[in-house]
């Protein structure tokens, strides 16, 4: 079941509340964030020098830190933020800090479905992950490429395993990097490891790895497929079958290749942001079939339509349809969505979005620094100082709509229907 | 084969000598062939056959100029001892002759692109050396200090093995540091949709903090929408793109680019830096495949110029003491900024002294191209290469010297110290900061 399902997608508007009654409570206010439900609007406010504290929907939170940054709301609406007292920093959510501090904590992370929350974390000196309060057993010289499962069992991140002291370069080439999983290296050590992600299952963890300066592999749970490559982007895998596709770089050409084997020719100027559909049915990417022209290609098939840029490739559900932000040589945004732009351009483009059935895309569009929101080309009436992206509810007929309009934080629940084409 | 020159100045560097302790002559050939076959084109073939070796470049570069014209630091003669040998012998050299090859392209040459101007044909002789390096990048004959920051990027996205808690805890410690003389200022953090993404080199958060401080003084006074990544992908330095190792310039170059994307920000205001104005601007971008930058690239000289011209920045006083200006390579003639640096320091620097020659003609600092990056056992030969330049700055007879970029802050302060020029070098934001309005700063 979707978390949204549980959401108010009765249709209509209402002011969820005054957003000027932070600014008239506090001289300090930071920038807002609202929860995906729409139901709250949170931001960091400053009490006194020395003292700051989180808003969210007119009352302050009990606790008080010395710094509060990194507020965000996960997906079950809950809200977190990183903060600081007596010179440590430890994880707050709703109101609750997590018992033990830590020398630094960054790079907040939700599970799926919200439940768990994992952070980034320097410990004297030392690198891993922190799970729901609970730091890997063991840390490392450095960590970077942090990860969370899906269903937020697992924590992955590449770690350097083997210390390493200035211009060591011959140390390097031997490699003292590889990929921890809930703080355990994997024993296959390498010059490089990015971007480690899990499988939907969190049973598998795949990796980019370069072996040596000119030789790219893809690691699966610290395994090497048998070919190497000219250069990798990051893996993805399939969430119903657990097959793993990476944009691999051969002879020159950039394709992608599936638990090993090549499954799109290489002949792609460029090819990455590789993403699946839901079902597993369809796998997107990023490609350039000629320099400086890009599109999107659903299994290995480019759009017709090409752009200088394209970015944020989403899928429907079960694959068929897809859209993604573009832009244009005049440096004007839209959405592309099935091959198709849409007509009119924008000074930004947000995040898009797309109906689990892919019959809408829609997106955050920003024009003279205003934002509205649009669905498939059309723009909704209402004109936001700031709006947040918007989100479908789980039959794909409505859409959530918040944003901030003079002084008031709006949410809006609108059917699409009369922008189906 | 002997290479008349570089033989006689080798150098021993652990890195170059690791490297082709290895080599066979038949590796060595197979690389250069791959290379040459699937990475060069029309170009570099055009430039082999029409090269007069009329020797006309030679007094384009500060090497020769400055080794009392000894002909063998000539552009010329750098890729006659180089590309030039490497194809008339069709890739067949020795692992010495690829150690000579790295020498010369490494530290010889800082694909300023001076002598270009000097060519009647205009051969580009700083991608003729690209080209070398990326040979001896393939072959693994690299210098160590540079070769040591390529690692860094390519482990970190940033060049100073600077961890991923440090850039954020380096920026939340200059906004504390700020708030005394601005209370109310920000270095806002991670805020999507913010108008600009101001982007920094690696070396700021480590050893320039104050110029992030100075930056997010101008950012507040002048009233911008602005922010500043948390995550890898905030720093645009690129030593990657100097060692030839293209693979991890795109790597580093995309992750500054993503970061961008993500925050969906209108632009990249970037610090006063040149080698990664050309990484962004010019290199990176296009290895990836994009004709321009993804998002739109501004240097600071281009910004101030901006903030001026809007009348975002006011000046409360002027900088009196007599100033000249370095014209950093790669914002001049790789981008042709050399009017709006002029006006910049002109509204804050009423005594304001031209070095000659200048502009597009201006004298390479000896440091970019990676040439400083390749560390101490270079130092001798890029001070002594720069003779030029130390005239220069005296000629000047001014006490300050402006330099626009990191490299050449590095390449000027050792000429300066080396040849006791007694000047001091100053960043164009260290003299906006001094001498801008500040309304919100406390007494
Ligand atoms: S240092 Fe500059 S002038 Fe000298 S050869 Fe290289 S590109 Fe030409
Ligand atoms: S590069 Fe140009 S100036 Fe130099 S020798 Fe060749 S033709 Fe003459």
């Amino acid at each position: 079941m979707r978390l949204a399902s549980s959401w108010d997608w009765e249709p209509g508007q209402r002011v969820v509340l005054e957003s000027t009654k932070c600014s008239e409570e506090h001289e300090w206010q930071e920038e807002f964030y609202a929860s995906p439900d729409g139901e709250r609007l949170a931001c960091v406010v400053r009490l006194s020098d020395f003292e700051s504290g989180v808003w969210v929907n007119g009352e302050v939170w009990e606790s008080r830190f010395d710094r509060v940054w990194y507020p965000r709301f996960g997906p079950d609406n809950r809200l977190t933020v990183l903060a600081q007292a007596e010179m440590d920093w430890t994880v707050a959510t709703e109101d609750a800090a997590w018992e033990d501090s830590y020398t630094y904590v960054w790079g907040t992370r939700f599970s799926e479905d919200g439940a768990h929350v994992a952070v980034s974390v320097q410990q004297d000196g030392a690198y891993g992950m922190i799970v729901d309060g609970k730091i890997w057993d063991t840390l490392y010289e450095n960590a970077n490429n942090f990860t969370l499962s899906p269903d937020g069992s697992r924590s992955a991140a590449a770690v350097q395993a083997i210390p390493m002291g200035q211009a060591e370069v011959a140390k390097f080439k031997a490699g003292v990097f590889t990929v921890a999983v809930d703080g355990q290296a994997w024993d296959k050590i390498v010059m490089n490891a990015w971007t480690p992600v899990f499988s939907k299952d969190a049973r598998k963890v795949a990796a980019q790895i370069r072996l040596t300066h000119f030789d790219y592999a893809i690691a699966v749970d610290g395994g090497l497929w048998p070919d190497t490559y000219q250069m990798v982007w990051e893996p993805v895998f399939n969430p119903a079958n657990g097959q793993l596709a990476a944009p691999v770089k051969a002879g020159g050409a950039w394709g992608v290749a599936i638990d090993g084997l090549m499954a799109w020719k290489p002949r792609f100027f460029q090819c990455w942001q590789p993403v699946f559909s839901r079902n597993g049915q369809r796998l997107a990417a990023i490609v350039a079939p000629e320099y400086g022209e890009f599109t999107v290609a659903i299994d290995g098939q480019p759009w017709s339509w090409t752009y200088p840029v394209i970015d944020q490739v989403v899928l429907s559900d079960d694959g068929s349809c897809a859209a993604a932000r573009a832009k244009d040589n005049d440096e004007k945004w839209t959405i592309i969505k099935d091959g198709k732009p849409w007509e009119r351009t924008y000074d930004m483009v947000f995040s898009p979005a797309i109906s689990p059935d892919g019959a809408f895309a829609a997106a955050k569009v920003e024009k003279k620094g205003q934002h509205r929101i649009a669905v498939n080309g059309h723009e909704l009436e209402t004109v936001f100082d700031q709006a947040w992206d918007p989100v479908f509810n789980p039959e794909g007929d409505k859409i959530l709509v918040r944003g901030l309009s003079q002084g008031k934080f709006l949410r809006a629940v609108v059917p699409v229907e009369q922008y189906r084409y | 084969m002997s290479i008349p020159g570089i033989r006689d100045r080798k150098i021993e560097d652990v890195g170059l000598q690791a490297g082709v302790d290895r080599l066979t002559e038949d590796q060595i050939q197979k690389t250069i062939k791959k290379v040459l076959k699937g990475e060069t084109g029309a170009k570099l073939k055009l430039y082999a056959e029409t090269c007069m070796r009329c020797g006309l470049c030679a007094e384009g570069c500060h090497y020769y100029m400055s080794h009392d014209k000894d002909p063998s630091y000539a552009p010329v003669s750098k890729v006659r001892q180089t590309m030039w040998e490497i194809l008339r012998h069709n890739g067949k050299v020795s692992p010495e002759f690829i150690y000579g090859c790295a020498q010369i392209a490494y530290t010889e040459c800082n694909m300023c692109k001076r002598c270009a101007h000097y060519c009647p044909l205009g051969i580009d002789i700083g991608y003729i050396i690209s080209v070398v390096r990326r040979i001896c990048h393939k072959l693994g004959v690299v210098p160590l200090y540079i070769q040591d920051t390529a690692h860094s990027h390519s482990a970190t996205m940033n060049q100073m093995w600077v961890k991923d808690d440090e850039w954020p805890d380096a920026l939340q410690w200059q906004e504390d540091e700020a708030r005394d003389e601005i209370p109310n200022l920000r270095i806002p953090l991670e805020v999507e949709g913010a108008d600009i993404f101001y982007s920094v080199i690696g070396p700021e958060p480590k050893f320039r903090t104050q110029l992030i401080y100075q930056a997010a003084v101008l950012m507040n006074e002048t009233g911008q929408s602005w922010t500043m990544p948390a995550t890898p992908g905030w720093d645009n330095s690129d030593m990657a793109m100097y060692t030839g190792d293209y693979e991890v310039m795109g790597r580093i170059k995309r992750a500054h680019f993503d970061t961008a994307m993500r925050l969906k920000v209108k632009r990249i205001v970037m610090g006063e830096c040149g080698h990664a104005f050309r990484s962004i601007y010019d290199m990176g971008n296009r290895w990836l495949g994009w004709k321009m930058h993804p998002v739109r690239v501004m240097h600071a000289i281009e910004f101030y110029h901006e903030l001026l011209e809007k009348g975002q920045l006011k000046i409360a006083k002027t900088f009196d003491t007599p100033v000249t200006l370095h014209d950093p390579c790669n914002i001049i003639r790789g981008r042709g900024l050399m009017d709006q640096a002029r006006e910049v320091v002109k509204a804050f620097c009423p005594n304001f002294v031209e070095m000659t020659p200048n502009r597009e003609h201006n004298y390479c600092c000896c440091a970019g191209g990676g040439v400083i990056n390749c560390g101490p056992p270079f130092k001798n030969v890029r001070v002594e290469g720069n003779k030029v330049k130390a005239e220069q700055l005296i000629r000047t007879g001014v006490p300050v010297v402006i330099a626009p970029c990191h490299n050449c802050h590095g390449g000027l302060e050792d000429i300066i110290h080396a040849y006791k020029t007694g000047q001091e070098l100053k960043f164009l934001i260290d003299i906006i900061y001094e001498c801008m309005e500040k309304p919100d700063a406390v007494e």
